[in-house]
């Protein structure tokens, strides 16, 4: 049997782990894969990005957690998670029956919290680690350590020296220049950059004349933030030569291309899981018809390639 | 086994003022559904991302065809309402856990209210013992009676009174002196929270189906979680996801 990923060159590399193709899952929205392993093989996949875990469990916000906005969503579960005890125990022996990278999100409300969890991830068969400096919905940790440039930059110093794999800095939207943000996590050590988490937005009920989430704010994902996500992938892919992982609201492979085109050397599938629990393996899907379509032999070719004629 | 599923729409009528009867033909879902589960149903409208949970009101498993009884509650299930036989929709199910259909009940209330009466008609014909189906309406348009009356002996509360027992179901259990030994339920909050204090006060086992705001429906993104006294069984922090834990629970295990 031919090997797809083989024929058309859809390896790529993210600071010297190779994923068979650019698909990655957006944290938060795919928990450990084994909801989706339900609809197909998780293999399919370049990587799994787990749902952020942190040193203890933590009970997340309360509900409403969820609205529907136009081509997207609103969401602040705030960061509900098992803790690292269970989930190495229960999620990486999981994710380990798959060929698929494992890539562990991380998240803490101090940098020894984030080192803590990243210390204890050192020994295990896991990848690399995603830290999650960029949550809107919980009031300690997140999105503390990602709208300031130093702190960014010495959050990632400090994972950087306990960390065993490499390190993905998951970036903020929610900030005045991206680009300052991806200089400032390179500057730390970071030796991947992820982007974008969601932007911070609001939903009110007029009816009801409340909040239609209890944490009043949440962050906004799915098609509708998509433009923005790929402003800032190129923004960030000018500021720094890290490989970048990209995303927000890529729901097919045209979509996909769009983000690898404007610098992204991976992309992750988030929202569009909940509109279709295939649609990760369907990007990538997406990727190869369209290298087929253009006779592209190697995805690379393609990376940052916006604006070059041929 | 959870199923994606594009399901031709082979009936569809307008049961009473918003409220809209929908059979699909959906064989691998109709295969294992069983009552108290629901369905993942799509828009074909791209800006509307998120599922709509909707529980199943009949299984037809010879044929392959599940029912769908829904309220209009937004522009989504207004969508729905607009197709017709023919049509088709993305699902994906069989969702959720469903009701406990072995514990040997003599004698038991199938209480619904409002939209939580259609996921009754399944339970009614699936549950052994003798069912006093207690169906609480806003008024005199009576949805799905027939459908119930085939099962059990059917009471009938109005809010406005021109059917039956004038409020609510558990006035309508009070007017008609029945008593019960178990409860199974799905309705408005209020309604749950009443008949879980019922039960309590009269040693009663009572199953409550609840509900909540969505995304994934499939357990992933823990939006849909309910405060629960045991500890669950993903975060172990007690907070049950009601599209994988639920949407059925035990009373005494809940919040609410």
């Amino acid at each position: 049997m031919v090997n797809k990923h083989m024929k058309y060159g859809t390896c790529v590399n993210l600071a010297g782990v190779e994923l068979k193709n650019p698909v990655m899952t957006a944290s938060g929205t795919f928990g450990s894969g084994a909801e989706y392993s339900e609809f197909y093989d998780l293999s399919a996949l370049g990587a799994v990005v787990t749902k952020g875990v942190a040193n203890v469990p933590w009970p997340g916000n309360p509900t409403p957690r969820i609205a529907e906005t136009a081509s997207g969503m609103l969401n602040a579960i705030g960061l509900q998670n098992p803790g690292i005890d269970v989930f190495i125990e229960r999620d990486i022996p999981f994710l380990r029956q798959f060929d698929t990278r494992i890539v562990v999100n991380v998240c803490g409300r101090t940098i020894s919290d984030y080192c803590e969890v990243v210390e204890r991830l050192s020994d295990q068969p896991v990848d690399l680690l995603e830290i999650n400096v960029s949550c809107p919905n919980v009031k300690e940790g997140g999105i503390a350590f990602g709208q300031k440039p130093e702190a960014l930059e010495e959050v990632t110093r400090q994972v950087k020296k306990h960390a065993k794999q490499p390190v993905i800095m998951k970036l903020s939207p929610n900030v005045t220049s991206i680009g300052e943000m991806a200089r400032a996590a390179e500057a730390g050590g970071a030796d991947v950059l992820s982007l974008i988490n969601t932007l911070t937005g609001m939903k009110i009920d007029i009816h009801k004349r409340a909040f239609a989430l209890a944490n009043r704010t949440g962050g906004l994902s799915g098609p509708a933030i998509k433009p923005v996500a790929v402003r800032m992938v190129y923004e960030a892919a000018q500021a720094v030569s890290l490989p970048i992982i990209g995303m927000g609201g890529i729901q097919n492979g045209e979509d996909a291309l769009e983000f690898i085109l404007a610098g992204a050397t991976a992309v992750s599938v988030g929202t569009a899981n909940f509109a279709n629990p295939c649609s990760a393996k369907e990007v990538a899907e997406g990727i190869r018809a369209y290298m087929e379509q253009y006779q592209v032999e190697k995805i690379q070719d393609l990376i940052g390639a916006v604006g070059s004629v041929y | 086994m959870k199923y994606k599923e594009t399901a031709v729409i082979k009936e569809q009528r307008e049961l009473a003022t918003g409220i809209y009867s929908m059979w699909l033909q959906a064989e691998r879902i109709a295969g294992e559904a069983v009552p108290g589960q629901f369905l993942s149903v799509y828009s074909r409208d791209e800006s509307r991302m998120l599922p709509r949970p909707i529980s199943i009101c009949e299984i037809n498993r010879e044929q392959g065809a599940l029912r769908l009884v829904y309220r209009i509650a937004g522009k989504g299930t207004l969508e729905f309402s607009q197709y017709g036989p023919g049509d088709s929709l993305e699902l994906v199910g069989p969702l959720g856990n469903g009701f406990p259909l072995d514990k040997g009940y003599g004698k038991v209330f199938l209480i619904g209210g409002g939209i939580g009466i259609p996921p009754m008609v399944e339970l009614a014909a699936q549950l052994p013992g003798e069912k006093q189906i207690v169906a609480g309406y806003r008024n005199h348009e009576l949805f799905l009676k027939e459908e119930l009356e085939r099962n059990g002996s059917v009471y009938i509360a109005t809010e406005d009174g021109s059917a039956g027992t004038r409020g609510n179901v558990l006035d309508a259990i009070r007017k008609n002196g029945l008593k019960a030994e178990a409860i199974f339920a799905c309705g408005p909050t209020p309604m749950l929270r009443a008949l879980k204090a019922y039960a309590a006060e009269h040693g009663m086992d009572c199953y409550l189906s609840l509900e909540e705001r969505m995304a994934c429906g499939v357990g992933a993104c823990l939006g849909c979680v309910c405060r629960s006294m045991d500890v669950d069984s993903h975060t172990y922090v007690k907070n049950k996801r009601i599209c994988k834990d639920g949407p059925v629970f035990a009373a005494e295990d809940i919040e609410l």
